[in-house]
């Protein structure tokens, strides 16, 4: 059964990576992650990670996939397919990066000892429900919990400096005004 | 422990197969009427112009991105709001702590005026 929900699974996530990567228009392209993500969420829980399956569904197919389609509105991508200039340095960059990661994950894939590994160990099929990984959070994780809060204080300063501009706003005369001002 | 995704599967096809569902009978049924206005993207209002890939505001950007941010913030409270009577005190101050310092991030995005919109 679980071998059964394994290869479907396995199957939508392959077929919609493969439909990310080769469809022209890029919003197809971010359309199909969504439905990757999808995907990747049932195999965490085939793996028992059903507190990462659930966040994997409500923050990357549902928040992170609005800021990649901003991303691709923001790139101006009818501009970039109809320069030739500079495609073929493309090719080739994209090409090294790619085998080279390929030489990564084939390495990884089979020097790693699967059988030793994680699947046997796990007697606990709840290991990573909330309750689980809420008590362990509290308890012996509560600093490193601390620091994901302060990364992300440092991500919200980061997207304030994106804006490099302070907008103060002020009512004179029952009138809003609103002033801009370059922030260092 | 996995045979109670059963109804989230269950679920999830009949949401995939009432979409079809609809979408089928819709264009099976539904009467053919072809009209260049009809296929405009806003059949009433404003005539679009251009396309969609062009410069837009930033605050955009930034809104979502806070919106990111705050939402991995709100993450963490599932796994500490079901543990709450069992984690006590440290886990009380532990939460008290992390949303003191989002606090802080989202008082000072507010100061620098990110979330202004004129």
């Amino acid at each position: 059964m679980i071998k059964i929900a394994f290869i479907i699974l396995s199957l939508i996530s392959i077929f919609s990576a493969l439909m990310v990567i080769s469809r022209k228009n890029p919003v197809a392209s971010v359309l199909w992650l969504v439905f990757h993500f999808f995907g990747i969420a049932g195999l965490y829980v085939l793996l028992g990670a059903h507190f990462l399956a659930a966040v994997q569904i409500i923050v990357y197919a549902g928040a992170i996939m609005v800021l990649f389609l901003f991303v691709v509105m923001m790139l101006n991508l009818n501009l970039v397919n109809n320069e030739k200039r500079g495609k073929i340095i493309g090719k080739s960059i994209g090409a090294v990066v790619s085998g080279l990661v390929l030489v990564l994950f084939t390495y990884s894939i089979r020097t790693t000892k699967w059988n030793e590994l994680f699947f046997n160990q796990v007697t606990d099929q709840e290991w990573g429900t909330a309750v689980k990984l809420g008590s362990l959070l509290f308890s012996n994780w509560l600093v490193p919990f601390q620091i994901v809060g302060i990364l992300l204080f440092a991500a919200v300063i980061g997207v304030v400096a994106l804006m490099k501009r302070k907008i103060t706003r002020k009512v004179e005369n029952g009138i809003v005004i609103t002033q801009e001002e370059d922030v260092a | 422990m996995l045979s109670e995704y059963l109804p989230v599967v269950i679920q999830l096809l009949i949401a995939i197969g009432f979409a079809a569902f609809v979408l089928i009978v819709t264009h099976i049924l539904g009467p053919k009427r072809y009209d260049p206005i009809k296929h405009d993207t806003y059949e009433c209002g404003v005539d679009y112009y251009g396309n969609a890939q062009r410069k837009f505001a930033i605050k955009f950007y930034i809104i979502s991105v806070l919106f990111v941010l705050f939402d991995v913030e709100v993450i963490f409270l599932y796994p500490w709001a079901i543990n709450l009577v069992d984690l006590g005190w440290q886990g009380f101050w532990g939460m008290f702590v992390f949303l003191g310092i989002l606090t802080f991030a989202i008082l000072f995005a507010w100061k620098k005026g990110a979330l202004e919109w004129e």
